[in-house]
């Protein structure tokens, strides 16, 4: 390939990613080599990295679709909305971070800021890229992000036990995922996507069984990303050990990473050619749909009996992802669409508990449920915040989370009338997250404070808390905004 | 903005001005609640004025829709009431104004809290009511569902949280079942309109997926009504939440329920409610007589009023599993009475509990003595839960078994044993609470203040209201019904 071609293709496409890089590999020479006033505005200089990124992003709205590098790298409209939510989200958490910036444990440590980004920039590639080779490439870049982010806290026995976890569950799961890979390649001769598409469309004779293990394989391998049963038991531990934001970071950014590689790979293969190659689909439904039960039975459930909150949102968090697996089961435009939307009403919503979590348990050192008892008499705002929050992860009406999860019942419905099934559990599911979350509400208002210490909102924490508040009930009252923004 | 938006949303002024109230001004928040309440029953009347003038108030704003394929799908925020849920409306913004002025004397904990919560109830079940399509009215249904668990919670009794919990647990099963229930109506019918849904069944529909459907709307409006195996929650909650709480639980809550089926049920499925018409009468049956032989055996007062209600819910069900005018109406009859009944008996419960601070039968006699008022009342409001003539409960009972002596002779006739227990169990409580030597446990009791006569009155006067010229409401019924039961419409 010479110089023209390289040059003939349309870098500036690209630009979101490359503001990424260029602020990432700045930061780290800032870090290693700038003078002191400029180290401590690291975090400030991330943010505005994002948002510069986002900016550049914003304009791509309905642009053609791009190819670049025979497909490695690929603008299309699906990239373009899963990368819109990615950096929605890496704003919130930047700004969280930033909020507390007397918390040395994150803000002394430039590490997190850069690894931030990187990992950021692998969730993006995963969003846009038509091979597995460069899938993959982006996979490892967040993976590996995140576990350093984990065990950065090298002092704390939580975060080296979450650390350690998190890289050996990692580690199979990936050999799961390259193992699936290894048959798809064997079977179809080539990692491109579209390729593969084609080779499947085909009639695969004998190699059928052996294609259809390897896409088993690699979706239980992408589960750990979503943290689904069967690679869900790493999630309570690390949640738990990982510093707040880093614990955020991984609830919804790794999260929708792993969504999106996941319909990027299975929804690319099957549905690429025009024709969709159902039959080797349809032979994962029922295992996707087992998934799916699993994961919101066993989150849910397991919730009830947590104390811990992190490890409570871990848990309601498995309970999440197994309601965003039920449109996975039909190859749709409007599965991937109520995807789309859960899983940026869960960014707002997660995001904005996380936070108040992180501010109390600044102010109150500890992690126990009991930060939250008598929370509307110290502090009826954040009370009245964390309400919000929790209703809509309940799915109550006027929040983000109900459309959502109406829209997953609807979806569900109109593919299969057999997925009624599924509706059936997650409705259980619903009920029984009811439990755990209306139980922090009665801590609340109800309890008296059973924790010393004042809690105090301060201006730099309330913006995270806004935009929180303000994308959980904008999405729930006018819902059309974001769903007209996707059509 | 429409008047019914208007109506719908004019609790909510109410909850905004009350965040910019200090806590502090105990009883400037008290006298802007009461000021503040009435908002809703002022619309509420100057939509029975539109009503009564023909005049339409239907109201629709595009709210979403989904395309898939060439289907468009649409969700929408549309308004409209019939007869029957204008009914429920005045029912609703009454008692709740009457609640909010009960509660003004009895809670004294975090009020500005409490009067938020109200107002965000008031709002939720008016939107219950003045909803025209499935999806909004399930929004509605659930928005009661947060206030109420902390109006329960923070404000209840001894069991206060357990009753809570309990609350939201079984209204949380029964939505979830209305939700797959309404989503799939939405898929089949392309929208959750009430006229288009029933237009659609009528045209179409295969009649297992009906008898399906049917039995998901039976089921989630049972657990709210309640009927039998579902009861326990409500129970609770009638025993351990404040008795202005009750008052609006009882009084109108439960008769979401009712509204559901008749409207839903019955509305939108008829042949497969006709085919379901046997269980429901059966069920009906346990209730009222289940509920009245547990009644009977009651210690605590409220728990008395608790299983009577249950048993009057059973009248309801066997007026809608007659399917004819006559059962159709008096179970809406049924539905109203009792709401007018039951709020009135929880507002002298709560009047009771600031005096003796305590609702146990064997605690309390000799109450005519000392507070011949309250005592009065109580046995005029016994009177019409037990269906004296010329009283709400003796027109709506009849009514009913009027309509279901004609499909169902045997059932009915058993049912009748239902009345008679009424009156044991009404009479026995009251009598032994009115009635045998005063005991002096709990010191020093003021009969009530003129003040506290005048919610009592008023309900007494609208139950003597209905009881005496019933067409008043029977009058606005009857088109709905008509449409119910799809006769010439």
């Amino acid at each position: 390939m010479d110089l023209d071609t390289l040059l003939s293709f349309n870098w500036g496409i690209m630009a979101p990613e490359f503001t990424i890089l260029i602020v990432g590999v700045l930061l780290t020479v800032i870090d290693l080599f700038g003078p002191t006033s400029v180290k401590k505005n690291i975090p400030k200089l991330g943010l505005v990295g994002v948002i510069l990124a986002f900016i550049l992003l914003v304009p791509q709205y309905g642009h053609d679709q791009v190819s670049i590098l025979h497909d490695t790298y690929l603008f299309t409209p699906f990239a373009y909305y899963f990368k819109f939510i990615l950096l929605i989200g890496a704003m919130l958490i930047f700004l969280m971070i930033l909020s507390n910036e007397s918390n040395k444990e994150i803000t002394d440590r430039s590490e997190y800021i850069y690894l931030l980004l990187s990992a950021l920039l692998g969730a993006m590639m995963m969003a846009s890229s038509g091979d597995l080779i460069t899938l993959f490439v982006g996979l490892e870049l967040l993976s590996l992000s995140s576990y350093i982010m984990v065990g950065l806290r090298k002092k704390s026995l939580r975060a080296n036990e979450g650390a350690m976890k998190y890289v050996i569950n990692g580690s199979i799961a990936t050999a799961f995922t390259l193992f699936g890979m290894s048959y798809i390649y064997g079977v179809s001769g080539s990692t491109n996507l579209v390729d593969i598409s084609r080779e499947m469309s085909a009639s695969l004779g004998t190699a059928e069984p052996v294609a259809t293990i390897g896409f088993i394989m690699m979706f239980i391998g992408l589960s750990f990303k979503i943290s689904t049963v069967p690679f869900h038991m790493w999630t309570p531990d690390v949640y738990e050990g990982a510093s707040t934001p880093v614990t955020a970071f991984l609830s919804v950014i790794s999260k929708t990473a792993g969504f999106v590689i996941i319909m990027n790979i299975f929804f690319t293969i099957f549905t690429g050619n025009g024709e969709a190659n159902t039959s080797l689909y349809d032979s994962m439904l029922l295992f996707i749909a087992v998934l799916a039960i699993l994961s919101m039975l066993v989150g849910n459930l397991i919730a009830l009996r947590q104390r811990n909150m992190k490890r409570m949102l871990a848990y309601s968090s498995i309970g999440h992802a197994g309601y965003m697996l039920i449109p996975l089961t039909s190859i749709s435009q409007l599965s991937v669409e109520n995807v789309w939307f859960y899983l940026f009403a869960y960014s707002f919503m997660t995001i904005g508990a996380f936070m108040v979590i992180y501010l109390l348990e600044q102010q109150k050192k500890s992690e126990d449920i009991s930060i939250f008892t008598g929370l509307y008499q110290t502090s009826p705002v954040l009370a009245v915040c964390m309400t919000i929050f929790l209703i809509s992860l309940a799915g109550i009406p006027g929040t983000a989370g109900f459309i959502g999860k109406f829209n997953i019942f609807v979806g569900a419905i109109l593919a299969e009338p057999s997925l009624y099934i599924l509706a059936a559990v997650m409705a259980l599911g619903t009920i029984i997250s009811y439990l755990y979350y209306f139980n922090i509400l009665v801590q609340m208002f109800i309890r008296p404070p059973q924790l010393e210490g004042k809690v105090s909102v301060r201006v730099a924490e309330s913006i995270p808390l806004i935009a929180c508040v303000a994308g959980t009930i904008i999405l729930g009252i006018f819902p059309f905004l974001a769903l007209n923004f996707f059509q | 903005m429409g008047l019914l938006s208007f109506l719908v949303f004019s609790p909510l002024i109410g909850f905004i001005v009350f965040c910019f109230i200090p806590k502090k001004e105990q009883t400037f928040i008290r006298n802007s609640a009461v000021v503040l309440h009435a908002l809703p029953l002022l619309a509420s009347g100057l939509v029975l004025f539109q009503f009564l003038d023909h005049a339409s108030l239907a109201e629709k704003i595009n709210w979403i829709t989904f395309e898939i394929g060439e289907k468009v799908l649409g969700l929408h925020f549309e308004l409209d009431v019939d007869g029957f849920s204008l009914v429920l409306i005045l029912l609703t913004t009454l008692i709740g104004f009457l609640a909010v002025i009960t509660s003004t004397w009895h809670i004294n904990k975090d009020n500005r809290l409490f009067y938020q919560l109200m107002f965000l109830l008031q709002m939720g079940i008016l939107g219950v009511f003045a909803a025209d399509n499935l999806f909004l009215f399930f929004i509605f249904f659930e928005i009661t569902l947060v206030p109420m668990f902390f109006l329960i919670s923070k404000w209840g009794g001894t069991d206060r949280e357990e009753a809570a919990f309990r609350y939201v647990i079984y209204n949380g099963l029964g939505s979830m079942i209305l939700l797959i229930g309404i989503a799939a109506i939405f898929v089949l019918a392309g929208s959750t309109n009430y006229a288009e849904v029933q237009h659609y069944f009528a045209e179409n529909g295969n009649p297992t997926l009906q008898l399906g459907l049917a039995f998901a709307f039976l089921l989630a409006f049972g657990i709210k009504l309640p009927i039998f195996p579902f009861h326990s929650w409500m129970v609770k909650v009638h025993v351990h939440a404040p008795p202005a709480v009750v008052m609006i639980h009882a009084g109108v809550l439960l008769k979401i329920g009712a509204y559901g089926l008749i409207k839903f049920g019955v509305g939108f499925f008829p042949d497969a409610f006709d085919s379901l018409a046997i269980l429901i009468a059966v069920l009906g049956l346990f209730n009222l007589l289940y509920g009245a032989y547990l009644a009977f055996v009651q210690e605590d007062l409220r728990s008395v009023f608790a299983y009577s209600s249950i048993s009057h819910m059973g009248i309801v069900l066997l007026g809608v599993s007659a399917l004819n005018t006559a059962g159709i109406q008096g179970a809406i009859f049924q539905s109203v009475s009792h709401g007018l009944i039951a709020a009135m008996l929880f507002f002298l419960v709560g009047s009771l509990l600031a005096r003796t601070n305590t609702t146990l039968l064997k605690k309390l006699s000799g109450l005519a003595r000392l507070t011949p008022l309250l005592a009065g009342f109580f046995l005029a409001a016994a009177l019409a839960n037990l269906g004296l003539p010329g009283m709400s409960g003796f027109v709506s009972e009849f009514t009913v078994f009027l309509g279901i002596f004609k499909e169902m002779p045997i059932l009915a006739a058993i049912g009748t044993l239902g009345i008679i227990m009424t009156v044991v169990y009404m009479l026995r409580a009251i009598l032994n609470m009115t009635y045998g030597t005063y005991k002096s446990t709990y010191g020093e009791v003021q009969d009530l203040k003129a003040s506290e006569v005048v919610p009592a009155v008023v309900l007494l006067i609208c139950i003597i209201g209905i009881g005496v010229y019933p067409n008043a409401i029977g009058h606005m019924l009857q088109l709905t019904i008509e449409t119910i039961l799809g006769i010439g419409g």
